[in-house]
């Protein structure tokens, strides 16, 4: 930290002071969410179930021992009684308990099956995870699409160089925002079969009472049906790696009509995408052009690991500044290393577009003083990407 | 219960033939010895990985990335989790057996001197391995310390392998201190001592040892299968060569939840003993304690799946698993009652090793109802992976673990070092500890039930001001453990003399030797009737 230790000590002092003010607690949530689907809301009444028994239990024995502890001092001059063994009293709070377990299964036996009842869905969509975005795949629409965190690093790098941060420039979904949602219809059953393309992630939408694990080459099911149309947010629930904090969910819940829209929305953006590659195979892009697109391509895609400066994060992910690959290495070289990925480095041959792996592998050539002076087209990533 | 007679001219004290200087401690086959060295090396190891977590509650002060990078920060929780768990608690315990079981059933020493030697001088190099990761190019462990593969295997940094070795050597470690237990436990009882009356502390101890003999070979195999996974091409874990990742979680977690219990139940053994004596009142329902124990230890074998409902498991796994966790509570909630029983119309004082035993009871229940709200299957799909899981496992380890072995080390410090501690100090160790770990523990409820994920470098707005009271929490608990420090160290170098028996309640074989215990003791039996 290059930051005068005076600097530092104010920002804590001012922080310590807005603990008091109560404006600062106004967000704060202390329950669990009650959530907009029945299933959510069965979870969230036996949550209560389950903390009033404990907070009831915790009461009666609590209780017990405080009352001995002020009336059973040796200074109030009490004396100890002798006994020490009693199993009816044994058998009583062996029972007891029993009893209240039991009327805890069997409401959470009755939900467990409900959630697990998968049968009969009208919307089917795969979820797959990746270090560290969801990818979102509708059966039977031709609609597939990645869901990336679209909060600037900027936010959350601190990068005004303040201990506290520019709190004030945090937008109000830091970190649970995303460039594309999820788009789901409102009162149909939803399911989603969730898996992952390398280590374990777990999609979690609180508001639906959903947290399954996508599990590499396995795939697991889970359901929705969600009353009210509106943003749900959650995040990936199992650590994944070194983003882990940073691959949200959002999930947005459509009425039928508007989703049918969206739906029709989507198939005409997909079709233009592919004329747009079509078209791409037959021009040719500048280099301002393809150093433009490639620095934005670059940012959304491969700055987690590679790092905005080129510098990587080594030994784990290489610097692509001066690397032999970006500078040396043929053009065809590095564009199957982009297409395939290759151990830790994922394959981004259907995650982008031929431009935008085309505009990427020129500005990864061509900045940070990477001067190979190398452009990239379309039609060169479609034939090494057809080899 | 018992009576015994010292003959002194058999007793060892006068010739104890100790070596001087380091020597004594390097090639010590005494069971006090390795017992202080044992309980040295977990305090050095908990203010170590208190050091982890302060700089992880430093990040997190706040929202945004200030002090550390996230892959950093995932080091920082790994190897948190490890040394508190291998490094601190363990040890610990298996100071408290080398010190306290040879003299509670009047034995001269444990079983196996020279293994003993060996499995504590393990230890230190087991730990230099793990952190000196920190200093290699790619950095310590960073998948967390239940190393889910295949972010441990495929997807690990360089130093997989010194952290495979590392918990390796501790494995080897724990085993032979387990058997040394055992074995010392079933054939060095002084004459008269059936089992039924040895004393609880020695029974939990007992049982935990032999939890330690079956799972840490489990573990001893599963990271063997991460190391092979990651160096020799093999595919336990890797679904595209025919593993299972899940599988290795069922492995880690059928050694991971009898771990838990290794864990507690010599805390267990621990407040039994302290809570009779300053309630001046024998142990309410001794027999049923034992059976409990015995129950919990058994059951632990048959619930390892609730660490993993999110896994896709079939509902009738889920239920099977939902019904024997929460059938634990019966067994642990019987120990409670009779915690409360043998307090009740006692003739109490607050000494610390009582004001540590009342926090544990308290606060360790605290840790039992979040895990029985854990139990229920539906509900863990909310809880699973987030602050309310750090919080009931905190709650169980640091206040309940922690907190008992801080309520022994005061209960026993007269015996070892033959001072009385300061009270006035012990007393704000006590008060600043149990305010400031539950404000660094309780908001974090709040924090998961509001859905914050564990293992997060930076977090949305909504968690600020929570996060903020934790780690202010978290700060002053850490800073509190250096009072308990300075307590030991003025305990060892003066202070009132402590007579044998200190506390006019206790029990035991331990009281009848001289404050401090003589080097040697019990060379001859003593006679229990």
């Amino acid at each position: 930290m290059n930051r005068s230790n005076q600097r530092w000590w104010m920002e804590i002092c001012l922080v310590c002071l807005s603990l008091f003010s109560s404006s600062a607690w106004s967000d704060s949530q202390l329950n669990l969410t009650k959530g907009v689907t029945a299933v959510s809301r069965e979870v969230y009444d036996l949550h209560m179930l389950a903390l009033y028994i404990c907070t009831g239990i915790g009461v009666v024995v609590f209780g017990a021992m405080f009352w001995s502890m002020i009336f059973h001092r040796k200074s109030k001059g009490a004396k100890a009684a002798d006994f020490h063994e009693s199993t009816k009293v044994e058998i009583l709070w062996t029972a007891i308990p029993v009893v209240i377990l039991i009327a805890m299964a069997v409401p959470a036996t009755s939900t467990l099956i409900d959630m697990e009842n998968n049968d009969n869905s009208d919307v089917t969509i795969q979820v797959t995870g990746s270090q560290w975005k969801w990818h979102y795949k509708y059966f039977d629409q031709n609609i597939e699409y990645y869901s990336v965190l679209s909060t600037p690093r900027e936010q959350y790098e601190n990068q005004d160089g303040s201990f506290s941060g520019n709190g004030a420039l945090k937008g109000e979904d830091y970190l649970l925002e995303v460039d594309k949602p999820l788009v789901i219809p409102a009162n149909k059953k939803v399911r989603f079969l969730i898996t992952s393309d390398d280590v374990i992630h777990s999609w979690w939408v609180p508001a639906f009472a959903v947290k399954q694990d996508a599990n590499p080459g396995f795939i697991n099911e889970a359901w929705t049906n969600v009353d009210e149309p509106g943003v749900y947010r959650g995040q990936c629930a199992e650590l994944c790696g070194k983003d882990h904090g940073f691959m949200p969910i959002v999930v947005e819940v459509k009425s039928s009509e508007d989703y049918d829209k969206w739906l029709d929305e989507q198939h005409a953006l997909t079709a233009q995408a592919e004329n747009a590659e079509k078209a791409s195979l037959s021009s040719s892009m500048s280099k301002a052009e393809l150093m433009q697109l490639g620095e934005t391509v670059y940012l959304a895609h491969c700055a987690a690991c590679h790092q905005p400066t080129g510098l990587g994060l080594p030994p784990t992910f290489p610097a692509l500044k001066g690397s032999a690959i970006a500078t040396q290495g043929s053009i065809e070289e590095h564009l199957t290393l982009v297409i395939n990925g290759k151990g830790m480095m994922p394959p981004f041959g259907k995650q982008l577009s031929l431009k935008e792996i085309a505009a990427v592998t020129t500005f990864e050539r061509n900045a940070w003083g990477n001067e190979t002076g190398d452009l990239v087209q379309s039609s060169d990533v479609k034939a090494v990407s057809e080899e | 219960m018992t009576t015994h007679t010292i003959d002194e001219s058999l007793d060892d004290a006068h010739h104890d033939h100790k070596m001087k200087g380091i020597k004594r401690w390097l090639y010590t086959t005494n069971h006090k010895d390795i017992g202080t060295l044992y309980l040295w090396f977990s305090f050095i190891m908990l203010l170590t990985g208190g050091a982890l977590a302060m700089v992880i509650r430093a990040e997190l002060f706040q929202p945004g990335l200030q002090i550390v990078e996230p892959d950093f920060f995932n080091q920082l929780t790994t190897v948190h989790g490890l040394i508190m768990v291998f490094g601190a608690i363990m040890p610990a315990f298996t100071g408290f057996a080398n010190w306290m079981l040879p003299m509670m059933i009047g034995a001269p020493d444990m079983a196996l001197p020279r293994m003993n030697n060996w499995s504590f001088w393990i230890l230190p190099f087991a730990f230099a391995i793990l952190l000196s990761s920190f200093f290699m190019e790619s950095g310590a462990p960073n998948f967390g310390w239940t190393f889910y593969a295949p972010l441990s295997t495929t997807y690990s940094n360089g130093s997989t392998a010194f952290f495979v070795f590392a918990v390796h050597i501790m494995g080897v470690s724990s085993i032979m201190g387990a058997i040394n237990i055992v074995v010392t436990i079933m054939n060095m009882r002084a004459p008269g001592m059936t089992y039924m009356k040895m004393p609880l502390f020695v029974w939990t101890f007992f049982i935990m040892a032999y939890l330690l003999i079956a799972v840490m070979p489990v573990l001893a195999g599963v990271v063997t299968m991460v190391l092979t996974d990651t160096y020799f091409g093999t595919s336990f874990f890797n679904a595209a060569g025919g593993g299972d990742p899940v599988m290795f979680q069922h492995i880690f977690w059928f050694f991971g939840h009898p771990e838990v219990y290794i864990m507690i139940l010599p805390a267990f053994g621990i407040v039994s003993t302290i809570i009779p004596a300053f309630a001046r009142k024998k142990l309410f329902g001794y027999s049923s304690m034992v059976y409990a124990t015995g129950s919990i230890a058994l059951l632990s074998f048959i619930v390892w799946a609730h660490h993993m409902f999110t896994t896709g498991m079939p509902l009738f796994g889920e239920l099977f698993f939902m019904y024997c966790t929460m059938l634990i509570a019966v067994p642990t909630g019987v120990k409670v009652f009779n915690w409360v029983a043998t307090m009740w119309r006692g003739s109490m004082t607050f000494e610390v090793p009582m004001l540590f035993s009342i926090a544990f009871v308290i606060l360790f229940t605290i840790g039992g109802f979040s895990g029985l709200m854990l139990a229920l299957t539906p509900v863990d799909f909310q809880y699973h992976d987030t602050y309310f899981v750090v919080a009931h496992f905190h709650y169980v380890l640091v206040t309940g673990s922690l907190f008992s072995i801080y309520a022994g080390a005061y209960f026993w410090l007269p015996k070892w070092t033959g001072h009385m501690y300061s009270d006035s100090l012990s007393k704000w160790h006590f008060w600043c500890s149990l305010i400031s770990v539950n404000l660094l523990f309780f908001p974090m409820h709040f924090l998961g039930l509001a859905g914050m994920p564990r293992r997060i470098p930076d977090y949305a707005l909504q968690f600020a001001d929570f996060n903020k009271w934790v780690s202010i929490g978290g700060f002053a608990f850490g800073l509190s453990q250096l009072i308990f420090l300075a307590v030991v160290i003025k305990c060892i170098r003066g202070g009132n003399k402590a007579p044998a028996k200190p506390w006019d309640g206790a029990e035991g074989l331990e009281w009848t030797v001289a404050s401090p215990a003589p080097y040697h003791t019990f060379s001859t039996p003593p006679k229990v009737d």
